[in-house]
């Protein structure tokens, strides 16, 4: 794996993180550095991992083994609702936004236990000014695109240092999901980390600073996009190639 | 490289599946011989000590029947005292239409089962916990409607003709044999019924519903059928409780101190095996017996080791016991050998009443 | 006439009734747990205040608020403990630990208290005082004080729920537990709040309860309990107002029944409570069906 030299320590550090669904072995052995200002970005088919990963770094999912540390401190058995407040934030897999709220109502729940930091209600609102007319109601009601942006503002009202994105391009249009990630380098300047996961590899390939592919619970490749090719990804995201499925992590990159 | 991938690639050889226990037979003449001595015991012991153990077959015959229900089905009923309490007044119309009690017996239990039909049909689209309540909302309103009738002893109940001509002896050795065979009866068919399909079926919904359904499980006739089950139990019980009685009466059969004396003798003694019912019914009648004097004490205590055991020790007395020692008195478990396996290895054996004995994970 | 007065009658007791199921809807609705001890914790309330204007002899209407306050602090702590260790552990493990609470509470009121009913003796002015509408109708003021009680508790509840800072967190909890704890609310913390308001609402019921009629150690399951639940599947799962409704309706049933034979009251809001099961089992003022 290629070595990340970053100036200072990493904001968020994982190392031979090993998950369990039940008897299954989700995740083996997984690690990766995320320093400020990083775009890392998860990739992987579907199953890989990507999303247990992100859900274990947030606490919602406890770990078997390896550890998870972030502002150097070791987070690994920190509940989910504490981590949120030190500064770890995640939109979840599917939006999860709060049925019976509305929009405004949302916002207010991610804003409860926010840190101090630039971001508002009123910033959100600036950011994606189609929710000044709509924040009286339901969420339900919205489309795919427009909830997964209420999704994003719940966080960010939170102020956090790591923002954790979870598929966010699941189920929307293309087009939508370009304007959506359009918003990034906004987030980014307000000093925002962000460790993203996504199954539509251009996309992520396009915004991410590191990236890092997961093949059935191990990493198959790691860098910086500019340093890989669409070759190697594609071993990566497949396995090898051409082969059934069985021998996973034989013959790629370790 | 998991066994199954091994197996595959060698040919030839295969899983085998079987029975999880080669010593049914000695089991089945242990029961068998264990009910002969009780059947005998009108004979050399005292009634004081027969008249107990009809209460503690009473209790073990309702205990197994909420264990089905609770520990299989995964219904958590709060009134089945409403089947206690039909099978008490159904025996009750009988004798009084010059049936002997004993024979109307079984004909209330069966119309008990009749019963839950029409129940069941109002109550099983609820959610667990309002399944529970609906339950006891069922048992109540069917106390105060039976209660409408005078000609049943409206809210004083009447005592049980058709008893005259017998001596008190044989009466007591009697209703002892009716109870015991109660209780056998209920046990063994709880213990056939899990061994069928019908077993396998539940245990499968109990672990993982959806996946049940999807393989084509009929979860709602299965659910039902024990539904009707736990009334026939819990109605011949009550037939039972009527004929020790010599009377009937609404408060004593349809009071929902049966359901927790039924459910907390279950969980103190083990949720989802057969063999903990018949500890939780020792545990309660020795509690029972112990406290005699101290009227609601026995509840109290009954409910708060409930409490904890529920809490902490989750799979019960038995849990335990078969924790360390592995024994299964009635086995409905199977047995899967790996190919080439001839010991019987720990590990491997699935048994429908391991698992998860809670609903809701 | 007669009948006039029954319904009104029924209508009144209607607000005590949703007072009753309040709580039990809230906590269903948050947590979805049913509690089956919820009616006993009403009589222990109830009990508690003939307690205590019989230590202290303080004037009855000072020992509402403590009893209401002791209540809900019981209420999140049983939550934090039991309950919620009980939820840990799955559905049956809840309705087994509230079941024995409920058997160990009753019992235990049973043993120390004897099953002798106990009034709250508020004084006999209060209790029978009433007013009358035209020659016919009479209308007792303790009725109407505690429907008014009930309305005002709903509403203060509704304004609670839509407007305050928990009773959103309390929604949100209520929609989708993992996402509220992304945003950074401790969901345990969340539910004592729920249970507290549970029982403090049901305390509140309780001690009202006592004032119209005498209660005993059966009265939580028996009355409260049953009722409440009833009056929760009449107005609508999920519904704080349908709490109302439903309550109105077996109250109006109940008083109707007796109407026609004295003993038929209980029974005669059962009776509805089923045809309400069968023909509407969402509620009467759910929109759309709801399992």
């Amino acid at each position: 794996m290629s070595e990340r030299t970053g100036s200072g320590a990493p904001l968020l550090e994982v190392q031979d993180l090993v998950v369990h669904h039940g008897q299954l072995r989700a995740l083996s052995g997984i690690s990766l550095r995320v320093y400020p200002g990083d775009v890392y970005a998860i990739i992987g088919a579907n199953g890989a991992g990507k999303s247990t990963l992100l859900r274990t770094i947030a606490g919602l999912h406890r770990p078997t083994g390896g550890s998870i540390g972030y502002e150097g401190r070791d987070v690994t058995r920190i509940r989910p609702e504490k981590r949120a407040m030190a500064g770890i934030v995640m939109v979840p897999e599917g939006r999860r936004l709060f049925p019976s709220l509305t929009l405004e109502e949302n916002l207010k729940v991610g804003a409860t236990y926010a840190r101090k930091g630039p971001w508002t209600i009123e910033r959100v609102y600036d950011t994606f000014p189609f929710m000044k007319d709509r924040r009286g109601q339901k969420t339900a009601q919205m489309s795919g695109g427009e909830q997964q942006q209420v999704a994003i503002g719940r966080a960010l009202v939170a102020n956090p240092r790591v923002l954790l994105l979870d598929e966010l391009s699941l189920g929307l249009a293309p087009v939508i999901v370009q304007r959506i990630y359009g918003v990034l380098p906004q987030i980014l300047a307000s000093g925002v980390t962000v460790l993203l996961v996504e199954q539509d590899v251009s996309q992520a390939l396009r915004v991410a600073t590191h990236l890092q592919c997961l093949l059935e619970g191990h990493t198959t490749l790691e860098g910086r996009p500019s340093d890989v090719t669409a070759e190697q990804v594609e071993a990566a995201y497949f396995g090898m190639a051409g082969a059934a499925s069985g021998h996973p992590g034989e013959g790629s990159e370790r | 490289m998991s066994a199954v991938t091994d197996a595959t690639v060698r040919s030839g050889e295969e899983f085998r599946v079987t029975r999880s226990r080669r010593n049914v037979a000695w089991t089945g003449i242990g029961a068998l011989a264990i009910i002969v001595v009780f059947a005998l015991f009108p004979y050399f012991v005292y009634s004081g000590t027969t008249a107990i153990l009809v209460q503690a077959f009473i209790v073990l015959t309702v205990a197994s029947m909420w264990n089905l229900l609770a520990g299989y089905a995964g219904l958590v009923s709060v009134g089945q005292q409403a089947f206690i309490g039909l099978g008490a007044y159904f025996v009750l119309i009988l004798a009084m239409h010059s049936f002997s009690p004993f024979l109307a017996l079984p004909i209330a239990a069966i119309l008990a089962g009749v019963a839950a039909l029409p129940l069941w049909w109002l109550v099983s689209r609820l959610r667990t916990g309002y399944f529970a309540i609906a339950t006891w909302v069922l048992a109540v309103a069917i106390m105060l409607f039976i209660e409408r009738f005078p000609s049943l002893g409206s809210g004083t109940g009447m005592p049980l003709p058709g008893f005259s001509g017998l001596s008190p002896t044989l009466l007591n050795a009697y209703t002892y044999w009716a109870a015991l065979a109660v209780t056998v009866l209920a046990l063994g068919a709880v213990y056939f019924l899990l061994r069928s399909k019908l077993g396998l079926v539940l245990t499968a919904v109990r672990d993982d519903e959806v996946a049940a359904r999807s393989s084509g499980a009929r979860v709602g006739m299965a659910r039902m059928l024990v539904f009707v089950v736990a009334a026939v139990g819990c109605g011949a019980a009550g037939g039972v409780l009527a004929i020790e009685q010599l009377q009937v009466t609404p408060d004593g059969m349809f009071t929902v101190q049966w359901t927790a004396e039924m459910a907390f003798a279950v969980i103190i003694g083990g949720l989802g095996t057969i063999e903990g019912p018949i500890i939780g019914t020792i545990v309660y009648m020795v509690l029972q017996q112990t406290l005699q004097s101290y009227n609601a004490w026995y509840l109290i205590i009954l409910g708060l080791v409930a409490i904890v055991v529920t809490l902490f020790a989750r799979r019960g007395l038995w849990g335990l016991l078969d924790e360390k020692f592995n024994i299964r008195l009635f086995p409905v478990g199977y047995h899967l050998w790996a190919p080439g396996e001839t010991r019987r290895k720990r590990g491997n054996g699935v048994t429908p009443a391991h698992g998860k004995a809670s609903i809701g994970g | 006439m007669a009948w006039v007065n029954a319904i009104i009658q029924g209508i009144l007791t209607g607000g005590l009734y949703a007072l009753f199921a309040c709580g039990l809807s809230l906590m269903f609705g948050v947590m979805k747990v049913v509690n089956l001890a919820h009616g006993d914790l009403a009589t222990i309330a109830g009990y508690v205040g003939i307690g205590v204007i019989a230590a202290t002899h303080m004037p009855f209407l000072w020992s509402v608020p403590i009893v209401v306050l002791v209540m809900a602090a019981l209420g999140y702590v049983l939550q934090r403990t039991m309950i919620q260790a009980a939820l840990h552990r799955g559905e049956l493990t809840t309705l087994i630990v509230t079941f024995g609470l409920s058997m160990v509470i009753e019992n235990g009121l049973l043993q120390f208290f004897t099953a002798n009913n106990r009034g709250l003796g508020v004084g006999q002015g209060i209790v029978t005082a009433s007013f009358s509408i035209g020659s016919h109708i009479q209308i007792a003021w303790l009725l109407v004080i505690i429907f008014v009680l009930a309305v005002v508790v709903l509403l203060g509840l509704q304004y609670y729920l839509s407007s305050s800072k928990y009773g959103r967190l309390i929604r949100a909890v209520a929609d989708d537990r993992e996402a509220a704890q992304l945003s950074g609310a401790d969901y345990r913390h969340v539910f004592g709040i729920a249970a507290a308001i549970a029982f403090g609402t049901v305390a509140l019921a309780g001690v009202s309860y006592s004032m119209t009629t005498v209660i005993d150690p059966t009265t939580g399951t028996d009355t409260i309990l049953l009722f409440a639940f009833a009056a929760v599947v009449i107005g609508g799962i999920g519904s704080l107002w349908g709490t109302l409704v439903g309550g109105i309706v077996l109250g109006v049933a109940q008083q109707i029944g007796a109407q026609v034979n004295i003993s038929y009251e209980v029974l005669a809001g059962y009776v509805i409570f089923l045809v309400v099961l069968v023909i509407r089992p969402q509620g009467l003022t759910a929109r759309r069906s709801q399992s």
